[in-house]
């Protein structure tokens, strides 16, 4: 069975074919196409036009590239939630547009529990687990018990801690985006140069506004400094609250597992001290490839899979939503 | 009028008093640099508006809505170069409730239109402390 997976929740257009829940036949993402020539430079305009744009030939170069035809494919997955409205609209309408002229059904996929299951795509992992999926736009924390069941534990009172990375290199003068290019930079730096204050948050929710203008404010007080020492030093502060609410879910909910997924979840300093921690104390962490931990189509495929075996089908009614 | 807070409480405290005086069809424009508490400043409107739900920035999703007293859409163009009005109604928005805006200052033009508005401008005075300018320009003043 052939499952097409959708993902336009955000900046990047994913499309990808999966069969049988394991092998993956395609996984595009827009920017490996060259299309770029269509919009002829920067146009400062949303990027649900581009996903209009790139997901028809993204698809043929997915069909093409695997063998596939369109009559193929068993099922759709789309990402209807969270994310950017305009967005997730031009994907939902898509998958709607080609599950009706195909005559086969669609499946509206949550984009946190797609970054969850990502990591099925290369290994299993027994459930319960805690998830952590952290990248621009969220930051939440899941018990997973089983396939699609999962509980929030918390998230972000106010900026992903992707956003953190992406704002704290702009009042560094570095560039976007952030996150690698602090990555890169504090592996040079001294990650206790600065201390960097996380603010308390009750339960295990996040909180990642403070410590950005803590940095603001530092940097408007120092005139002298190392670059790479504040790079790390930030990097350390939100990483270190990442591992402490993760491991608190874990030990709560009595779980030895734990995935951490998202685009940050590529961050090398986040791997060292998540796999650390979960040595010391008995865990066992896993992260997806980073090619899964970034937005793509291929999450979303699995999760349609898996609930495409369940029995569940999406009404042509259903809509997006911009939080969960 | 200016007010100078001492903590992010006090901000917050600020635009939940704001928010009181607010009406349907009442745009607030933000503006300060990064970290000087735009968003901290919406979820003190939020809170004024009656809304329970946590605020949490708008920089990637561009719009989020909030259900209250009025309906709340918390828009940010950060990562924007000009108002995106092929794609968002902020007129249908207004008609249903109230609109803040941070990084407005990407597209002063767009927004000359929009009265009733009210222009917030938050400067960073030092760590704790910031100086909040609160404008309100009504529609009799067209």
């Amino acid at each position: 069975m052939i499952v097409l997976g959708i993902e336009t929740s955000c900046d990047d257009t994913g499309i990808a074919l999966l069969k049988d829940g394991r092998e993956l036949l395609a996984n595009l993402l827009s920017s490996q196409v060259s299309i770029h020539s269509v919009f002829g430079g920067v146009v400062p305009e949303l990027a649900a036009r581009k996903h209009l744009a790139t997901l028809l030939p993204l698809l043929h170069e997915a069909l093409e590239k695997s063998g596939v035809s369109l009559e193929d494919i068993d099922c759709i997955g789309v990402t209807n939630r969270p994310g950017l409205v305009p967005s997730l609209l031009v994907g939902l309408t898509f998958a709607k547009g080609l599950a009706y002229a195909l005559g086969r059904p669609f499946i509206a996929v949550n984009h946190l529990e797609a970054h969850t299951f990502a990591i099925f795509l290369e290994r299993e992992v027994e459930f319960p687990f805690v998830s952590l999926v952290v990248s621009g736009g969220h930051t939440s924390l899941f018990f997973v018990e089983d396939y699609g069941k999962m509980q929030f534990l918390g998230g972000t009172l106010d900026d992903a801690a992707g956003e953190a990375f992406d704002k704290v290199a702009k009042l560094l003068n570095l560039g976007y985006p952030g996150g690698p290019i602090i990555d890169k930079l504090a592996r040079k730096g001294d990650p206790n140069a600065i201390a960097f204050p996380v603010a308390k948050t009750p339960g295990y929710s996040f909180s990642f506004s403070g410590v950005k203008t803590a940095v603001m404010s530092w940097l408007k007080k120092h005139k002298d400094y190392k670059v790479e020492d504040v790079a790390a030093s930030f990097q350390e502060a939100v990483i270190k609250a990442l591992v402490a609410k993760t491991f608190k879910a874990a030990e709560y909910k009595k779980v030895k597992n734990i995935v951490v997924s998202g685009g940050v979840a590529c961050n090398s300093r986040l791997r060292e001290l998540f796999t650390k921690r979960a040595e010391e104390e008995g865990y066992r962490v896993y992260f997806p490839s980073p090619k899964f931990c970034t937005d793509n189509g291929a999450m979303v495929a699995f999760v349609a899979y898996y609930r495409f075996l369940k029995g569940e089908r999406a009404y042509f009614d259903v809509d997006v939503a911009s939080r969960v | 009028m200016k007010t100078i807070t001492r903590s992010e409480e006090e901000t917050i405290k600020v635009a939940e008093d704001l928010a009181r005086r607010l009406d349907k069809g009442y745009l607030v424009l933000l503006s300060g640099e990064l970290g000087a508490g735009k968003t901290r400043f919406v979820q003190g409107l939020a809170k004024g508006l009656g809304i329970s739900d946590a605020v949490t920035s708008p920089t990637f999703t561009i719009v989020n809505e909030y259900r209250g007293r009025l309906p709340l859409f918390h828009i940010d163009l950060y990562r924007l170069e000009r108002f995106p009005e092929e794609d968002i109604d902020l007129d249908e928005m207004l008609e249903k409730g109230v609109a803040a805006v941070e990084w407005w200052g990407k597209d002063r033009s767009f927004f000359e239109q929009y009265k009733p508005r009210v222009i917030v401008s938050i400067r960073v005075v030092s760590e704790s402390e910031r100086e909040i300018d609160i404008a309100w320009e009504d529609s009799s003043e067209k």
